[in-house]
């Protein structure tokens, strides 16, 4: 399916990560967004509302974070791609109905624009500090699927590609942006509308009185009607059968919970995409997501110029995690340094995949300002300078 | 001639055996309810599904389209109801269904969206989303079951339970005043506000009539027993004595300012329809917006 042109801002464009993200929700079909202000996510929305009536797109602010993903999924159920917006708390709030997007199977986006936490934070400042809340943090077992943008132009892409993330799996997808990213203005080219490739909803197209929400197709993804077509079905946030009628009973659960695990974890190699470089010959990879990828790279460089062997692998999808990459790279590299903004999360998973073959170097980050390169870099070297044995996560600050 | 006659008879006699077998094959509200779920998890005496029952007339006085209803129920025993009747219905989260009715309604304004659900769902976890739907005047009707406890958790105190009744959560009896919830959802702007027991089946059945049939944020709160919790713990008997209670001790009054319209502890429930005026729905408003900012320069 191609975009609608109505929604494409086809040409070269100078936006800020927010921007660059409601044009991608846009170009995605995207005509719902159920929106709660919060900093420093709230330029998304403004643009959104900005361009929302010659689109033809519909939105509503709703009293809280909790009401405003609630509002997604129902609109998502109207047939219209749907998304909401959220930093910090905000997120914390809607891990509910992050769990009840993922029970109904509702593809819905949620783009969260990472600030300082714990708790109100440092609202104005960029963290990573979410990527574990995406993946752990409503209750119960679970898949997400989550991007991490590390420019405009990926907070473009990104989103797009969130839209067919949660189309194609049924899932609410995640965009991990952060507070950088979101105010860094740079050139963002949107492509024609016949060249953005978009998942189609997959429709159930039997008769009314036929239609059975969860009945799964091979690749256990079951398909959709929009409502008000006739069908009369039902949905619910507890175990349910085909049918979509409660059921109570353990067997259930595993009929029905299972499934929610197996639809991406049997398609992890479809879903998972990262972005490497100078990896071929590297004994230190440095693995980065979001925009501590950017001082991934300028370190790399520094580090080859300085003769030291090392790489870059960059995710595109933190979740699921590139488990087998990680575990191949581990038998080759010597070591692993994975800077974040934060105190370890993404680091613990490449520890955990490397199976012990390599070292794991954490560059923790939990200042304002981005990553410096130099911490880095040092962290490489150290790296660089160490036997390849088995050993746990070492902490590294810099100098 | 005489053939065709014969086909034209026999076809008849089928038709009517047909019929026959239908009257006593199909219940009258079969078209409504989901059969497949019966029986239903209600206790005896409890008055939910006498709302329902209003309910299914009430959409068939009105005469919607069913394919065109969307019921969004919540978390409790009222909450169960989207999951028994036939329309595109959805369970939601604790508190939530008028935010996920109101994603509905937005997105698609031809939906006629019903949220049917407890006073503990709508008006305790859910009571910020009950007024600022009403605020909005989002297009829907909330039918508000309140039979005074928080009955699918054993009954717990909830914010209906008038003061000084008991609950296992109020073991001296309930030290909070309770909310009146016409006066909340007046205040907060709905346009249609009734309050009737399960014991006033047809008033009941009228109101939520009017309700389906008005443009903007409708309430009709449904006085209901609860047999199993509230008059068992309260002592009160059971739920034919609680309806024996309504009989004795409902005045209706219509177009009684819903200040004075709280219930206390064995009172009188005064019932009776106490709003009903217009007032700009969300979409009208937004629709008329929408054109207007339409390459408009800002």
């Amino acid at each position: 399916m191609k975009a609608d042109p109505k929604g494409v801002l086809t040409g070269t464009h100078e936006l800020t990560g927010n921007e660059a993200c409601a044009e991608g929700a846009f170009a995605a079909g995207c005509r719902f967004l159920g929106l709660y202000p919060i900093v420093p996510s709230v330029e998304i929305s403004e643009r959104y509302l900005e361009r929302a009536p010659e689109i033809g797109a519909t939105f509503i602010q709703m009293e809280d974070e909790v009401s405003a993903l609630a509002a997604v999924l129902g609109a998502s159920w109207t047939g219209k791609r749907s998304m909401t917006v959220t930093s910090g708390s905000g997120l914390s709030l809607m891990m509910e109905h992050l769990g009840l997007g993922i029970m109904l199977e509702t593809p819905c986006v949620i783009v969260d624009v990472q600030s300082m936490g714990p708790g109100l934070g440092l609202p104005t400042r960029a963290s990573q500090g979410d990527v574990m809340q995406a993946r752990w943090g409503s209750h119960g077992d679970y898949e997400v699927i989550a991007l991490a943008p590390s420019s405009p132009q990926e907070m473009f892409d990104y989103t797009i590609k969130a839209f067919n993330f949660s189309e194609r799996y049924r899932i609410p997808a995640v965009v991990l942006s952060d507070a950088y990213i979101a105010r860094l203005k740079e050139k963002v080219v949107i492509p024609a509308a016949n060249k953005i490739e978009l998942e189609p909803r997959r429709y159930y197209n039997g008769a009314p009185g036929t239609y059975l929400p969860y009945k799964r197709d091979k690749d256990y993804v079951p398909r959709m009607v929009d409502i008000g077509k006739g069908y009369r079905f039902h949905v619910t946030g507890l175990t349910h059968d085909d049918r979509g009628y409660p059921i109570m009973f353990e067997e259930c659960q595993e009929y029905n919970v299972h499934p929610l695990m197996w639809k991406i974890r049997k398609y992890v190699d479809d879903i998972v995409e990262f972005q490497e470089s100078q990896i071929d010959d590297a004994d230190v990879v440095v693995v980065a997501y979001g925009v501590t990828a950017r001082a991934a790279h300028s370190a790399v460089e520094k580090a080859r110029a300085a003769g030291v062997k090392a790489g870059v692998l960059k995710l595109t999808t933190v979740w699921p995690f590139p488990e087998k990459r990680i575990a191949t790279l581990a038998k080759k590299a010597k070591a692993f340094v994975v800077p974040e903004m934060n105190f370890g999360q993404i680091v613990s998973e490449v520890e955990r995949c490397s199976y012990g073959e390599a070292n794991v170097f954490f560059v923790a980050h939990g200042d304002t300002g981005i990553e410096d390169p130099e911490n880095i870099l040092s962290a490489i070297q150290e790296a660089s300078r160490t036997q390849k044995v088995q050993s746990g996560v070492v902490e590294y600050r810099g100098a | 001639m005489d053939t065709q006659e014969t086909a034209q008879k026999k076809i008849q006699t089928a038709k009517a055996a047909k019929d026959l077998a239908q009257m006593n094959d199909i219940h009258p509200m079969d078209d409504f309810i989901r059969m497949d779920r019966m029986p239903h998890i209600w206790c005896p005496g409890c008055g939910i599904g006498i709302a329902v029952t209003a309910f299914a007339a009430a959409l068939e006085k009105a005469q919607i389209d069913l394919n065109k209803v969307s019921i969004v129920s919540g978390i409790g025993c009222t909450g169960r109801v989207a999951g028994y009747v036939k329309l595109d219905s959805f369970h939601t989260t604790h508190g939530r269904p008028i935010a996920y009715a109101t994603g509905i309604q937005v997105a698609n304004p031809d939906m006629k969206v019903v949220v049917f659900s407890g006073d503990g769902d709508l008006i305790a976890i859910g009571g910020n989303h009950f007024i600022h739907a009403a605020r909005r005047n989002i297009n829907m009707l909330v039918v508000c079951v309140n039979n005074f406890i928080y009955a699918m958790t054993g009954g717990q105190v909830a914010p209906t339970t008038p003061l000084a009744a008991y609950a296992t959560t109020s073991p001296f009896g309930c030290v909070e005043p309770p909310f009146n919830i016409p006066y909340i959802a007046d205040s907060a702007g709905a346009v249609y506000v009734a309050r009737w027991t399960t014991l006033h089946v047809r008033r009941l059945m009228n109101a939520m009539t009017e309700g389906l049939q008005k443009n903007g944020f409708s309430v009709v709160e449904a006085i209901s027993p609860c047999a199993m919790y509230y008059s068992r713990i309260n002592r009160l008997g059971d739920g034919l004595d609680m309806m024996n209670f309504y009989h004795d001790n409902v005045e209706i009054r219509h177009g009684e300012d819903t200040k004075n319209l709280d219930i206390g502890f064995q009172t009188k429930i005064i019932c009776g329809k106490f709003v009903d005026r217009e007032r700009p729905t969300y979409m009208e408003r937004y629709s008329q917006w929408s054109e207007a900012a339409k390459g408009a320069k800002r």
